[in-house]
């Protein structure tokens, strides 16, 4: 890694070639890791810039693309013209399938109202009803979620009008978003729309049957099948699984999320507010556990047991660890001697930039540059912050729900005692943020854009490039390989022992297929004189 | 596998299920990332180019790059004006494009927001060029958008100088680089000289070199679209995605224009050459006749593998077209074809083809992959051809799918590889002979395996 100071002044090069007001808009969000000067602070969750190539998207993509899209039993109907539901069908990888007992699986479906220039002059309501009619009448499903895009709320449709008429004149429990694209600055606020919705109309209506050690796995989306395995980590262990938020989830187990004693969040940035609500409203405690890496996997199993505190629990955590290392056994091994001393760039959403740095470590691979898509500044630097974050025109835009404590349900497992010491020994509703585990002289992006990643790319020269579909093929232009952490490429399941050996074995294979090799053309590196061609046939 | 699809159909008047069509803008993207050294620019809120693009990546497996002018509440509220005027500030200063495509969006369009006005008070650099075309998405679909960016080149740019340069203005439509490829070696081939617009060749299949520029060599020049107005005629390939753009042509710059079915097949390839000969005076040349000579021993060769079978296609219309005459040359049953694209000209001009042929068909425009997959569980086909979406009716029906069109996600090389022309036809009938004959195989008894097909 190249010294801070050097790479400070390398940073402010970057920065300078913005116009005046560009650079006041990007300045805030780069940083070069110093623990001498901790805490660092970033600006982050601001508005990008007009005229910026960005890679982030909407609110609509946050809502309906993240967090109420892999609801599998539920139809969630685009309103609004084609393009944004055409967008967010299939293109996530949240798998799902019909497990027992479940007899809905809508996820392959796509459902738009498609407006048409009269719905936008004329309004679209009444399409809307139609199409709630329609759906019923062909799906019969037993829930029905709308999401908004942008020309909706500036028409002024009111879709949660729609939903109670749906309510009432079709007998469906029908739910509103307000998701509109413009909402916010990112996807994340999507997120919290998302999660205020299903917190509000839907967590706390069922009524599972009490099990012990039930849990609630948020901000998991089952990519390339990563909940499964995680799933299967957890029940051989005898954890009572009572829902998944939101991958192959369904509604009705949502239903009794507030059932559960603990709840384990996988993606803090778009769940976090669940995970607090729920606490809030009915003692459930939260801890972040991180299911990508070995390390943190074990780590994550070993904190969750002790949270219950149940010998037999503790007991099969670790003889799961040690079957499940068993099993994995060398296989590491191979790929480790080609990826060791290499190092990577990650830039994906608001969450797994900071995952996969434990499991690029495994490999004997530094991060050396780091970012988040649509991360609020507690992502980067710890919850600890969030009181002194302030509210702006845009934040202030999503509503916080007052959530009141249901004197009901309400339960605390932890004495005020053992609370302490476990807030000492694991992240027990909190979240220490990405700047801490990183290196010093290495480089935090919030925000990547275009024209960033090509002169990080430049002076880093990373072997890998973890992120998205849209600077995929940037990085192979250059000659490098660039993994998809969104998609995984279409493999995985990354999570958990055995996806950690996948994952292992992707980057290898990243790294050495020959292509790489054969970029120059011999006629770029080998002599070409007339001379030695005639010498050598001769 | 969709196992929700009920076999009766009900008459659906609101919900869409199951897209065939996208959104304006993504063929308006696609259309501007055929003028070389140009960055398209989308005026809305940032969710939109995000979805376009990544659309885009994900079918040419290439960079796809556009900037948008990031809306906020705010921006929706009071119009996009300053969002538009910074975008453009930033733009040239970060990216220094010679020039910028704007198309708005849904948003932008139920604003109302006035881009020429922005464009006219915004400061755009010296000799750097910006252009914009209206794409609302709750009207047509992405081949309307590609058509409406087209048109926007011809209006902002062409201009007829009075200096006739003796070449023909080709408007491919939406296809891929490998069509655009394949209709310049065809013009190449008879010494015809041309101007092609958009070209996205050497954009979105651009080499691998360890050299990235955000701007590949490939594309349209400027001065070329300016110089179509001097042209001798205008070839509009497909009615849908190109035939605007040529009458924009003929009106602005007197241009004559001629509309075409894109040349997939043999007779729509014979009419592409005719017409390009007739109007630049060269002659087709032998290359081109001994390909097609070869085309038709193929399909005297292969006609037992694919005769007869019942097709369902979908996609966009252009293709759709093309494509339905092409099979009826192969003496297959273009049973169903189904377009997302509205437009009662679809049906106009299917229905005849099928009709001619005494083929018992239905054609759809704004029809989608639900309605689709209904037809086909209450009378099925033997092959399906369209984009990767027809993987799921595939597996759910068993059918066998030929990927051809836009999006192809699950599969490479396709973008590279022509459906046009007659090597074009050649490729087909390799990808549908093959995947019958794949799946002969595979439901072969042991006692039926044949050696020799
Ligand atoms: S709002 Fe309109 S332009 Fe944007 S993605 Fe949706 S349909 Fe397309
Ligand atoms: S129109 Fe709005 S909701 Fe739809 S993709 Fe664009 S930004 Fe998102």
């Amino acid at each position: 890694m190249k010294d801070k100071i050097i790479m400070k002044e390398e940073l402010g090069k970057i920065l300078d070639k913005y116009p005046a007001a560009a650079f006041k808009g990007r300045k805030g969000h780069t940083l070069i890791v110093d623990q001498c000067l901790a805490p660092q602070e970033m600006v982050a969750d601001t508005r990008t810039i007009p005229g910026i190539i960005t890679e982030r998207g909407c609110t609509y993509a946050g809502c309906k693309g993240v967090v109420v899209g892999p609801l599998k039993d539920t139809i969630a109907i685009t309103h609004g013209p084609i393009g944004c539901g055409y967008y967010s069908w299939l293109t996530r990888r949240n798998k799902a399938r019909k497990n027992e007992g479940e007899d809905q699986n809508f996820l392959a479906y796509c459902f738009s109202t498609d407006m048409q220039e009269a719905d936008i002059v004329f309004g679209g309501e009444k399409k809307l009803r139609a199409a709630i009619t329609e759906v019923v009448e062909i799906f019969h499903p037993k829930t029905i979620m709308i999401c908004a895009t942008c020309p909706v709320g500036l028409i002024g449709d009111d879709i949660n009008a729609v939903a109670v008429w749906a309510e009432k004149e079709l007998g469906v429990q029908t739910i509103a978003f307000n998701c509109e694209g413009y909402k916010g600055v990112s996807q994340s606020a999507g997120h919290h729309i998302a999660n205020n919705g299903l917190f509000k109309h839907i967590m706390g209506t069922g009524d599972a049957p009490k099990k012990e050690f039930s849990i609630n796995i948020l901000g998991e989306y089952n990519i390339g099948g990563d909940g499964w395995e995680i799933e299967r980590l957890l029940k051989i262990i005898g954890y009572n699984i009572i829902s998944i938020m939101s991958g192959d989830g369904t509604v009705e187990r949502l239903r009794s999320a507030h059932k559960a004693d603990l709840n384990l969040v996988q993606c803090h940035r778009s769940i976090n507010y669940v995970a607090e609500m729920l606490r809030e409203k009915h003692g459930t405690d939260w801890i972040k556990v991180n299911f990508l890496g070995i390390e943190s996997t074990i780590q994550s199993l070993r904190d969750t047991a002790k949270y219950f505190n149940d010998p037999g629990l503790i007991e099969r955590t670790e003889e799961l660890i040690e079957a499940e290392l068993l099993a994995i056994g060398p296989k590491m091994e191979k790929y480790i001697e080609i990826c060791k001393g290499k190092t990577a760039a990650l830039f994906v959403g608001g969450s797994r930039a900071n995952h996969f740095q434990g499991l690029f470590k495994e490999l004997g691979m530094e991060t050396v540059l780091a970012g988040f898509e649509f991360a609020h500044r507690d992502d980067y630097e710890g919850r600890e912050v969030i009181p002194t974050i302030k509210a702006n025109a845009d934040n202030k835009n999503i509503e916080n729900l007052v959530v009141e404590r249901d004197e009901k349900s309400y339960r605390l497992i932890l004495s005020e005692e053992r609370y302490a010491q476990l807030s000492k020994e694991m992240s027990l509703n909190y979240f220490a943020g990405m700047i801490k585990v990183m290196n010093d002289g290495t480089v935090v992006v919030d925000d990547i854009n275009h024209y960033e990643m090509e002169s990080f790319m430049k002076l880093l020269k990373p072997d890998v490039f973890g992120s998205g579909i849209k600077e995929k093929y940037v990085i192979h232009k250059m000659g490098t390989f660039s993994k998809q952490l969104h998609s995984y490429d279409y493999s995985g399941p990354f999570a958990g022992f055995k996806g950690a050996v996948i994952f292992a074995r992707d980057i290898a294979m990243g790294l050495t297929t020959p292509a790489w090799k054969l970029i120059k053309p011999k006629w770029k590196t080998e002599p070409m004189l007339e001379g030695n061609y005639i010498e050598e046939v001769g | 596998m969709l196992d929700h699809t009920p076999k009766e159909c009900i008459e659906r008047k609101a919900i869409v299920i199951n897209p065939a069509k996208t959104c304006q803008p993504l063929g308006a993207t696609y259309a501007a990332l055929g003028i070389h050294n140009c960055l398209p620019h989308s005026h809305g809120s940032q969710g939109c180019q995000m979805y376009f693009r990544s659309h885009l990546s994900r079918h040419f497996r290439e960079p796809v790059e556009a900037s948008t002018s990031s809306f906020t509440e705010g921006s929706a509220v009071f119009g996009g004006g300053s969002n538009l005027k910074t975008a453009i500030n930033n733009v040239f200063a970060i990216y220094n494009p010679d020039i910028m495509a704007i198309h708005t969006t849904c948003l932008s369009e139920t604003i109302g927001d006035d881009i020429p006005t922005y464009i006219a008070e915004a400061k755009i650099p010296e000799g750097k060029f910006v252009i914009h075309a209206n794409t609302p998405s709750y009207v047509g679909s992405h081949i309307v958008g590609f058509s409406n960016m087209t048109k926007g080149m011809v209006k902002y740019l062409s201009v007829n100088s009075n200096q006739p340069n003796g070449k023909l203005n080709i408007i491919p439509g939406f296809v891929n680089p490998g069509d655009m490829r394949e209709i310049k070696r065809m013009l190449k081939s008879m010494g015809a000289e041309f101007i092609m617009f958009p070209d996205t060749s050497g954009v979105l299949d651009a080499p691998l070199t360890s050299n990235y520029n955000i701007f590949p060599e490939g594309g349209t020049r400027v001065e070329d679209i300016i110089d179509a107005g001097n042209s001798i005629a205008t070839l509009a390939l497909g009615s849908f995605a190109s035939a605007d753009s040529a009458f924009e042509l003929k009106k602005k710059c007197k241009v004559p224009a001629r509309t075409l079915l894109t040349p997939i097949g043999i007779n729509a390839t014979d009419d592409f050459l005719v017409a390009a000969s007739r109007f630049t005076g060269k002659e087709v040349s032998m290359e081109l006749e001994e390909e097609r000579g070869q085309v038709i021993d193929i399909m005297a060769d292969l006609h037992q593998h694919y005769h007869g079978k019942k097709v369902a296609l979908f996609g966009d219309p252009d293709i759709l077209i093309g494509l339905t005459a092409f099979l009826l040359e192969l003496g297959m049953i273009p049973k169903y074809v189904l377009t997302g694209t509205p437009g009662e000209a679809f049906e106009k001009e299917v229905c005849p083809m099928l009709e001619e042929a005494g083929v018992d068909g239905k054609v759809k425009a704004a029809g989608d992959l639900f309605a689709l997959h209904q037809w086909i569980k209450n009378e099925p086909v033997d092959l399906l051809m369209g984009t990767t979406y027809g993987k799921y009716i595939a597996r759910a029906e068993d059918i066998p799918l030929v990927r051809v069109g836009f999006p192809i996600m699950d599969r490479g090389v396709h973008s590279y590889l022509p459906i046009v022309g007659y090597r074009g036809a050649m490729r087909l009938v390799e990808m549908i002979s093959n995947t019958l004959l794949d799946r002969v195989d595979r439901d072969a008894l042991d006692e039926d395996m044949e050696l020799i097909m």
